[in-house]
C-alpha cells in the first residue's frame, strides 16, 4: 500500500513538474517575443508549418462537411426543416468542428514536425552550439514557431470552415435536393459572425498549445533516435488531449 | 585566465565531479583526459556554462560565471569558441552560413565582409570552395574543420574542443591535432581539449589534467605527467603503448 502511494505521489510530482516547466517555457517565450523579432524566420515557419498543411486540412474538413450533411439533411428534410440545413452545418463547423479538427490535424502535422526538428537538434548538440554562440534557443527556435502557429492555425481554421461548408453545400444541392438558395439563405438567417470568429479565436489558443508542447517535448527529448520518436508521439497525444480540454472550456465561456 | 575553485557537480545522487580546482593561464593548451564517464565532458560543459556547478566557483577572465544569468553568460561566451564532438553543425544551413552564423547574430558587418571572413576562416582550416555544401555532404574530418572555422570566426580568446579526434581515423586525427597547434600559434588563444586519446594529448598540450571517477588526480606539464608513478595514469599510458605496438605490428605485417 505504501509503495502504491509512493508510486502515485512520484507520478503526480513528475506530471506537475512537467506542467510547471511548460508554463515556465511559455512565459520565457512570451518574454522573448519582443526582444529580437525574426520576421524572415516567422514567415519561413508559417510557410513550412501552415501552407504545407493546407491539403490535409482541406481534405479533412471537406469530408467532414460532406458526412455532416449526409447525416443531417435526410433527418431535417423528413421533419420539413430543409431550410435549416445550411445553418446547422455552418454553425457546427464554424463553432466546433472547424477549429477542433484543424487543431487535431495541426497537432499531428505541425506539432510532430516541431518536436522532431528540435529534438534532432538537441541530440546532435546543435542547441548546445546555439547557446555556446550566445544565441538564445528560445528566441531563435521557439518564438518563430510559436508566432507562426498562433497566426497559421486560426488562418487554417478560416480556410477549413469555408471548405467544410462548401462540402456540405455540394451534398445538399447535388445529393439531398436542397436548393442552393435555401442552403445559403439558411446560413444567412441562422449564423452570426461570432459563430465563426469564436472558432477562429479558439484556433489562436490551439496554435499556442501545439507550439509550446511541440517545443517542450523537443527540448526535453531523451538522447537517441528512439527518444526523438517517443517525444514526437508524446507531443501529438498531449496536444490532442489539451485541444479537446481547452475546447470544452472555451466553448463554455464563449457561447 | 580560467580558474576553477572547489567545483562539485552532482547529477541527482551521483557525484560527477568532486572538488576540482585548477588554473589555466592565457595562451596555454590544456588537455583534459580520462576514461569514458570520468567527468571530463562534464567539466567542459561547466566551463562554457552549459550546465551549472552544484558548488564552487568558475572564474573566466576575472568573472565568476557560476551564479550568472543566461544573458550575462552570453556576454562571456562571446569570447569563447567550441568545437563539438560530433561537430554540431546546423544541418539546415550551408557550410558558409554555419561559419557566418555568429557574425550575423552578433555583428553589424556587411554581407560582403562576412563572406570575406567566412572564406578566410575556411582557408585557415584548410578548406576552400565548400561554402555552398550542406553539412551532410562532408566527411567526418571536414565537419570537424568546419566546426573549428565556425568556432574561430568570432575571434575567440578561448577555444574548447570536445573529443576532437573522436570517430576519426589516425591520419585525420593527426591533421586535426596539427590544426589545433596551428590555431594556438596563429591566434594566441587558450585551448582546452577534452580527449581520451593520450597520444593526441601529448602532441598538442602544454599541460595535461587527468580526471578519474570525477576527481582531478593529476595536472602537470606533459613531460612531468608522463613521469608520474600513479597507477591510474600509468594505466592510460599502458593503453597508449599497446595501441602503438598494434599499429607497428600492423605496419610490419605481423598482424
Amino acid at each position: 500500500m505504501v509503495r502504491l502511494l509512493e508510486g502515485l505521489g512520484a507520478f503526480v510530482l513528475e506530471k506537475l513538474t512537467g506542467l510547471g516547466t511548460i508554463v515556465l517555457l511559455y512565459a520565457q517565450t512570451m518574454r522573448e517575443v519582443g526582444r529580437r523579432p525574426r520576421f524572415r524566420s516567422i514567415l519561413g515557419q508559417m510557410a513550412h508549418l501552415g501552407v504545407d498543411s493546407l491539403s490535409i486540412v482541406s481534405l479533412t474538413l471537406l469530408f467532414t462537411g460532406v458526412v455532416m450533411t449526409l447525416q443531417t439533411a435526410d433527418v431535417l428534410i423528413r421533419f420539413g426543416a430543409q431550410s435549416t440545413v445550411g445553418g446547422v452545418i455552418a454553425i457546427a463547423i464554424g463553432r466546433e468542428l472547424g477549429p477542433v479538427l484543424v487543431g487535431v490535424v495541426c497537432a499531428g502535422r505541425v506539432g510532430s514536425a516541431i518536436t522532431a526538428e528540435i529534438a534532432t537538434m538537441k541530440v546532435t548538440e546543435q542547441i548546445d552550439a546555439l547557446r555556446v554562440m550566445a544565441v538564445s534557443p528560445v528566441n531563435y527556435l521557439i518564438v518563430p514557431r510559436m508566432l507562426a502557429c498562433m497566426i497559421v492555425v486560426p488562418l487554417l481554421t478560416v480556410f477549413g470552415d469555408i471548405v467544410g461548408v462548401f462540402g456540405g453545400w455540394v451534398i445538399a444541392v447535388f445529393y439531398s435536393g436542397i436548393t442552393s438558395y435555401s442552403f445559403l439563405d439558411s446560413i444567412h438567417r441562422f449564423v452570426e459572425l461570432f459563430d465563426f470568429t469564436g472558432g477562429v479565436f479558439k484556433g489562436i489558443f490551439f496554435g499556442n498549445v501545439i507550439a509550446v508542447l511541440g517545443c517542450y517535448y523537443g527540448l526535453h527529448c531523451p538522447d537517441g533516435a528512439e527518444g526523438v520518436g517517443r517525444a514526437t508521439t508524446k507531443t501529438v497525444v498531449a496536444s490532442i488531449v489539451m485541444i479537446f480540454l481547452l475546447n470544452a472550456i472555451l466553448t463554455f465561456f464563449l457561447y | 585566465m580560467i580558474a576553477l575553485k572547489h567545483v562539485n557537480k552532482n547529477f541527482g545522487e551521483k557525484a560527477a565531479l568532486k572538488d576540482i580546482s585548477l588554473t589555466i593561464e592565457d595562451g596555454e593548451t590544456i588537455a583534459i583526459i580520462g576514461g569514458s564517464g570520468s567527468g571530463k565532458s562534464t567539466l567542459l560543459r561547466l566551463l562554457v556554462g552549459l550546465i551549472r556547478p552544484t558548488s564552487g566557483e568558475i572564474w573566466i577572465d576575472g568573472q565568476d560565471i557560476a551564479p550568472m544569468s543566461e544573458a550575462e553568460l552570453d556576454q562571456v561566451r562571446l569570447s569563447m569558441g567550441m568545437v563539438f564532438q560530433y561537430s554540431a553543425l546546423f544541418d539546415s544551413m550551408t557550410v558558409g552560413d554555419n561559419v557566418a552564423f555568429g557574425l550575423r547574430e552578433h555583428t553589424k558587418k556587411s554581407e560582403a565582409e562576412i563572406q570575406q571572413i567566412v572564406k578566410e576562416k575556411l582557408h585557415q582550416v584548410g578548406l576552400e570552395g565548400v561554402e555552398d555544401l550542406m553539412p551532410n555532404e562532408l566527411s567526418g574530418g571536414m565537419k570537424k574543420r568546419v566546426g573549428l572555422a565556425r568556432a574561430i570566426a568570432f575571434e575567440p580568446r578561448t577555444i574548447f574542443y570536445d573529443e576532437p579526434s573522436s570517430g576519426l581515423d589516425p591520419l585525420t586525427t593527426e591533421k586535426i591535432d596539427e590544426l589545433i597547434i596551428e590555431m594556438q600559434k596563429e591566434l594566441q588563444v587558450t585551448s582546452i581539449v577534452v580527449t581520451h586519446d593520450m597520444a593526441s594529448a601529448c602532441r598538442i598540450a602544454d599541460r595535461i589534467a587527468m580526471i578519474y571517477e570525477g576527481e582531478l588526480i593529476a595536472f602537470a606539464p606533459v613531460k612531468e605527467f608522463q613521469a608520474l608513478k600513479d597507477p591510474r595514469v600509468q594505466a592510460f599510458f599502458h593503453t597508449l603503448r599497446m595501441e602503438r605496438d598494434t599499429d607497428r605490428k600492423g605496419k610490419e605485417g605481423i598482424l
